[in-house]
């Protein structure tokens, strides 16, 4: 099918079918039996089975007509793939639609408290129980976002401890609402609280929610994990608030609002290098030899690594294969973020120690100083994005690994018990 | 703004690899480094007549190829990978481009064509012994005498100055002036530094009364310099990326073949997270370069801003990326024997010719209106 058919048959089926008037799940129910909320399914499961590129085209015209689109959360983006590619349709058939309607969202159970850049070192413990089918769950996760009003977990624990550590992985689906599960907010050092711990004592989940083999479940977390670059960019294109009126708009409104909540220091983690300029003449300090340069320095990086990006982009649109410039984005954010902080501490000079309504910029600064912190340890610290760079893209030989082939049960661990 | 190269600048590029790998072997760096003259004269010749690498962005009327400032740089950036001994960056980089800016319509009839043809060497003068590359630094004066003009001064740090036919200088007349003489007349004395760096030479020259026709307009240098110097600076800049690409292969060739401790040195995390941060600079200077290359072609008013851009983050990148190629390679890379050093050497001294990286960084700031 050509882009141009594409667009004209959606933009036929909803300029008959928009109704902003219905409710929010009314609304997506349609949609989801129209085939058009999920283009890029598979026929039998909702979509159209069309190519990612005229996805975007339905997007495009769901977003021209303002109507409102499929979830943008971790369901859509993280489980729904991960599901199609290894769950039992058993699975799909209970669990896909609810993701599609926006009635289920869901959250990651993956990091622990002691096992965090070595994800598959995991300890949560998940064992049968023969008697009634179920597994029954004892750990604790970490960072997990919206597990607050999450109705399912896609959780990691492990199942074998006699095999090497890759191996005695299983991936489940948890039912989050019951009594073994605890979610309590955790807070940051900069004082928001926009991810959870969860504590699993005792939760129970049925051998039917496994994803994938039992024993399977690090390849399933790798399928997942590589939708998670784009989770983030589907949230940055379809995090906006619709515009227009109508009970599905105000619901979808509600529902984004929820889901960008977490997200809303973000901007001052990467450092907010929009602002230097204005601050630095706010100031006064532009006047400064010192800050001149130092001014000059943070920018230019931050422009230089903005061409990068778009070297790897004109790369890849001619398509020719990747060069480094394109796995290199993440180590210039945390550069540019830490620039940031040093120099709008070098503008602010004292006042950089106030906070809130005393602080400058409205509490920006303070905010800003006390959230970069997390840009180079959030989505993989800097020194395991360093290795992947040495050794995928110059070839550099692995650190030698001395736990990978021992059973797990003999492999040293951090010190178990409560964290605190 | 373009983002990549066009098949024929790929193709370009290519040839002049194949050029240098042949004709520009480190053990031909190590022997023309110690000559006086510091180039190969049968190697310059093929590089003209062949190649015709002098003339690349030489419009064809002035007798050269007529491609573009991103060709020109794409060369330079060759180059400086394979460290070559010539005097390109004075004669074309420079020189070259001094009498396009600056020129009459004649006087670029009457000086570019030998030039595109590797047949005349040229050379800009313009910073003095106070080393400072802005216009307020140029005290060099131009008397009137009879119909003519005579230069009274000294000029330094001039790129391929020894080795040139002919010079381009810049001198007070009272207001800036670009002047171009022959370098053999009387009342020019020239006189080879000493520098840190043995590949590229650099002269001392003074003039005492030497007869010289002034480029353009008398009075009118200011603009013709100062876009020259930024062209020079962005073309430096991508020299610079060639020996930082040089240095980062050669050293985590190295790293993965040195053993200690029973193991490659590159399986050590301490190495092999420095790798990775040279390479992050390194395409981050080359993004830059680009960049400076491609606004000399496509957007001429950003190109003070987005020179300057690059020279400083570029020098910067490339001397940390010589330093930390120096540190890997150990105690061997501090011998004269390992090649790492001739690199280091190149890094270093461009970091300061025409103008070091706080110099440009002002001038960034100035031009972004800081």
């Amino acid at each position: 099918m050509e882009a141009e058919d594409v667009r004209r048959e959606v933009r036929a089926w909803l300029e008959a079918n928009w109704n902003p008037d219905l409710s929010l799940v009314e609304w997506r129910n349609q949609l989801a039996d129209s085939g058009w909320a999920a283009p890029t399914w598979p026929e039998r499961w909702y979509g159209r089975g069309l190519a990612v590129a005229l996805g975007d085209v339905v997007s495009e015209e769901i977003d021209r007509i303002g109507a409102v689109g499929p979830p943008t959360g971790s369901g859509m983006t993280l489980v729904a793939p991960t599901l199609l590619e290894h769950g039992t349709d058993e699975l799909k058939q209970r669990l896909l639609r609810p993701i599609l309607t926006g009635e289920h969202t869901w959250c990651q159970l993956f990091s622990e408290p002691g096992s965090g850049s070595d994800l598959a070192g995991l300890t949560t413990r998940a064992e049968l129980d023969p008697a009634t089918d179920e597994y029954v769950v004892n750990g604790q996760k970490l960072w997990s976002t919206s597990a607050h009003h999450a109705m399912y977990g896609m959780l990691l624990a492990r199942t074998n401890w006699d095999v090497p550590k890759h191996r005695g992985i299983t991936y489940f689906a948890l039912e989050m609402h019951q009594p073994g599960v605890v979610v309590r907010p955790l807070r940051q050092m900069n004082g928001y609280a926009s991810f959870n711990e969860v504590f699993l004592n005792g939760a129970r989940v049925h051998r039917l929610n496994v994803i994938g083999e039992v024993g399977n479940g690090w390849t399933v977390a790798l399928a997942t994990l590589a939708h998670e670059r784009r989770m983030f960019d589907a949230i940055q294109a379809r995090g906006r608030s619709p515009k227009g009126k109508g009970r599905a708009v105000d619901e979808n409104r509600a529902e984004i609002a929820d889901l960008m909540e977490p997200y809303k220091w973000y901007p001052q983690r990467a450092g907010r290098v929009d602002l230097i300029v204005e601050r630095a003449k706010q100031t006064g300090r532009n006047g400064d030899p010192v800050v001149r340069q130092e001014v000059v320095k943070l920018l230019s990086l931050a422009r230089a690594a903005g061409w990068t990006a778009q070297r790897a982009k004109a790369a890849r649109v001619l398509g020719k294969p990747p060069g480094p410039e394109g796995s290199l984005g993440k180590l210039y954010a945390s550069q540019i973020a830490k620039g940031c902080a040093r120099v709008h501490t070098l503008i602010s000079g004292t006042d950089t120690l106030l906070h809130g309504a005393d602080g400058p910029a409205e509490g920006l600064i303070g905010e800003i100083v006390l959230s970069v912190p997390a840009v180079s340890i959030a989505g993989g610290t800097d020194e395991i994005q360093r290795n992947i760079v040495s050794e995928r893209v110059l070839g550099l030989p692995k650190d030698p690994a001395i736990e990978v082939d021992k059973p797990f049960r003999d492999v040293p661990k951090n010190l178990s018990g409560p964290r605190r | 703004m373009r983002f990549s190269f066009t098949e024929e600048q790929e193709e370009l590029r290519r040839v002049v690899r194949r050029f240098l790998e042949e004709k520009s072997p480190v053990g031909e760096v190590r022997r023309l480094m110690e000559t006086a003259e510091g180039y190969e004269p049968a190697v310059w010749k093929q590089a003209s007549l062949e190649l015709a690498l002098p003339g690349v962005a030489i419009p064809e009327a002035y007798g050269g190829q007529g491609a573009g400032f991103s060709e020109l740089a794409l060369v330079c950036e060759e180059m400086g990978r394979a460290l070559l001994c010539a005097p390109y960056l004075g004669s074309i980089g420079l020189a070259a481009n001094a009498v396009l800016n600056a020129g009459t319509d004649a006087q670029k009839a009457a000086l570019l064509p030998a030039i595109a043809r590797g047949e005349t060497l040229a050379a800009l003068a313009v910073a003095e012994p106070n080393g400072r590359w802005d216009a307020g630094g140029i005290a060099c004066e131009a008397r009137r005498s009879g119909t003519g003009w005579t230069l009274h001064g000294e000029k330094s740090f001039v790129v391929d100055g020894a080795v040139a036919d002919l010079l381009i200088v810049a001198a007070r007349a009272p207001e800036l002036t670009l002047f171009s003489l022959r370098a053999n007349v009387d009342g020019v004395v020239r006189r080879a530094l000493q520098t840190i760096d043995p590949t590229r030479k650099l002269a001392k020259i003074t003039l005492s009364g030497a007869r010289a026709e002034p480029l353009g307009e008398v009075g009118r240098g200011a603009a013709p310099l100062a876009q020259t110097l930024d062209q020079g600076a962005a073309l430096l800049a991508n020299e610079a990326v060639g020996v930082a690409q040089k240095l980062l292969e050669m050293t985590v060739d190295y790293a993965k073949q040195r053993v200690q401790f029973g193991r490659p040195i590159g399986s050590f995390q301490a190495i092999k997270h420095k790798c990775a941060d040279m390479l992050l600079e390194l395409e981050l200077a080359r993004s830059a370069a680009y960049v400076a290359a491609a606004t000399a072609d496509e957007s001429p008013k950003e190109l003070a801003a987005n020179a300057s851009l690059a020279k400083a983050l570029v020098a910067d990148a490339a001397l940390h990326i010589a330093a930390e190629s120096i540190q890997i390679h150990g105690g061997l890379g501090f011998t004269f024997e390992q090649d790492v050093h001739l690199f280091f050497k190149r890094a270093k001294a461009s970091e300061v010719l025409l103008g070091d990286p706080t110099y440009h960084r002002e001038r960034v700031a100035q031009q972004w209106g800081l």
